[in-house]
């Protein structure tokens, strides 16, 4: 099948997700659903990577500024900067494309070759709406908290990196945390979030939808839908800072 | 009623089904037979819409179905029940929650209402104290009967089998054949069957259809089977020792 056919099938599948839910009531349970599993269930991998990286790129930093003329509130400013424009929207959507993505993709392959989904259309449910539409709102809603989650932890762990090394000074830490701080970084990355929320649930949610086979396709689907997210993510990142930050 | 008319479906440009013709009375058990990759699944999907059929028209009661919106398909979709054959139902919900599933999006019953209405096809169905159970910790044949009493919960005038016997023991195979045609009985429905299992058509078919070679090869009630001269037809269903017996000593 060629990559026209499937961006043809993508966008048909998002006009038939995209439409009014049959009851507002279980739409709103499907969504909460969708945020204890797509958002909720991630914050402790979220929590745990930021953390690290944080603390990881603060020793890196300081280690890498050991020149005298380089300010050493400069290792605050680079975690505080790194974590907000690029770790917290890009590679942690990297990595929300690992667990959300094949999640997703699984679980709707699986309904797909069990037929689940064929019940849902014989029943005269617009499987796609009712599938697929929860988890892309639910994405959209708990993506950019888990960005400000992460660009939080992610200062953190530079700071008790600082407390426990004494790499840097915690005053020079703290100062260049508050140094230069352009405000409009946070809401450039938060608009990031939302479009790699919409991307990795309907590319992921595409690849399982389309199933065909057995529980070996399923895999493969899952496959694919991280791969393609992935894809999708760093051209989007690359065109929305193009449009955002030049 | 649901009229089947010349109906034909490709797939790479090899024919699955070729000007097929049939209807399909109420209140009776029409059973769709044929060899595996006869096309009897495409014809079944092609009914209910599943599949997109090149030619030809399928009425619903006089209502066209093939070339009618989405929105009207799944209007007269919501008229429908199926059973699949791996029973489809959705892993994740509870027996009740499973039943309750179309009652809960296409009726504005309260709470009450709904749970009288689910425990109602569940004892229909012969199940009992299950309700809290999820599919994967019941056995196949009450899954079956789970999936009937979901396909039956909005009181469907069309009902749909894929065949419905597959993987079960002789015992629950009956059972479930049984229920189809009380059922069917019972509420008038218009049931069509899918299957391969000779048994279930000498127990409940009320009109058979032979799938062969893409076309509906031959036609009948399940008595006229044993009298057939149909070369194609006696192949197939008397293939086993023990259907050859019952035919020598008619």
């Amino acid at each position: 099948m060629n990559i026209f056919e499937n961006i043809g099938k993508y966008f048909v599948l998002m006009k038939a997700a995209f439409t009014k839910p049959v009851r507002a009531k279980i739409f709103g349970k499907r969504i909460l659903a969708e945020i204890d599993s797509i958002g909720i269930n991630s914050i402790w991998i979220i929590s745990i990577v930021s953390v690290f990286m944080g603390a990881v790129l603060t020793l890196q930093v300081a280690i890498n500024f050991e020149n005298p003329f380089i300010p050493r509130y400069l290792v605050g400013l680079s975690t505080r900067d790194t974590m907000i424009l690029e770790f917290s929207s890009t590679v942690i959507c990297l990595i929300l494309a690992g667990k959300v993505g094949s999640n997703i993709a699984s679980e709707i392959g699986t309904m797909r070759i069990t037929e689940q989904i064929d019940a849902l259309e014989i029943m005269g449910v617009n499987s796609a709406n009712y599938l697929i539409l929860p988890k892309i709102v639910a994405a959209f809603i708990t993506f950019p908290f888990l960005s400000i989650l992460s660009i939080i932890l992610g200062i953190v762990g530079g700071y008790l990196v600082s407390l426990f090394t004494g790499v840097v000074s915690l005053y020079d830490y703290v100062y260049g945390l508050h140094y230069a701080f352009i405000p409009f970084y946070v809401f450039y990355t938060l608009i990031k979030m939302c479009v790699f929320a919409v991307i990795i649930t309907s590319v992921s949610s595409f690849c399982g939808y389309y199933t065909q086979g057995g529980a070996l396709e399923v895999g493969v689907s899952s496959t694919k839908a991280v791969v393609y997210s992935i894809i999708i993510i760093l051209i989007f990142n690359l065109i929305l800072t193009q449009l955002l930050l030049t | 009623m649901i009229e089947v008319k010349n109906i034909s479906k490709s797939f790479n440009e090899h024919k699955v089904l070729d000007g097929i013709n049939a209807e399909f009375q109420p209140g009776q058990v029409s059973m769709i037979i044929g060899q595996s990759g006869s096309g009897k699944t495409v014809l079944l999907k092609s009914i209910i819409g599943l599949y997109i059929p090149e030619d030809g028209e399928i009425l619903f009661d006089g209502r066209e179905f093939v070339g009618a919106s989405i929105k009207f398909q799944r209007e007269i979709r919501k008229e429908i029940g199926m059973l699949f054959q791996g029973g489809a139902l959705f892993t994740s919900l509870t027996v009740e929650e499973n039943v309750m599933f179309p009652l809960n999006l296409f009726t504005d019953y309260s709470k009450s209402e709904k749970l009288d209405r689910v425990n109602f096809c569940l004892e229909r169905v012969n199940i009992k104290d299950s309700n809290y159970l999820y599919p994967a910790e019941i056995s196949g044949g009450m899954q079956k009967r789970v999936a009937i009493a979901r396909a039956i919960s909005l009181n469907p005038k069309y009902l749909f089998c894929d065949e419905p016997n597959s993987g079960l023991d002789p015992q629950n195979s009956i059972l479930i054949d049984r229920l189809i045609k009380e059922l069917t009985q019972e509420y008038n429905m218009t049931t069509i069957v899918n299957t391969h299992d000779m048994n279930s058509v000498m127990e409940i078919a009320d009109k058979v259809y032979f799938i062969n070679k893409a076309k509906v090869w031959w036609s009948g009630n399940n008595e006229e089977i044993f009298h057939s001269d149909n070369k194609e037809l006696n192949d197939f269903v008397f293939a086993s020792e023990l259907f050859k017996k019952i035919k020598e000593n008619l």
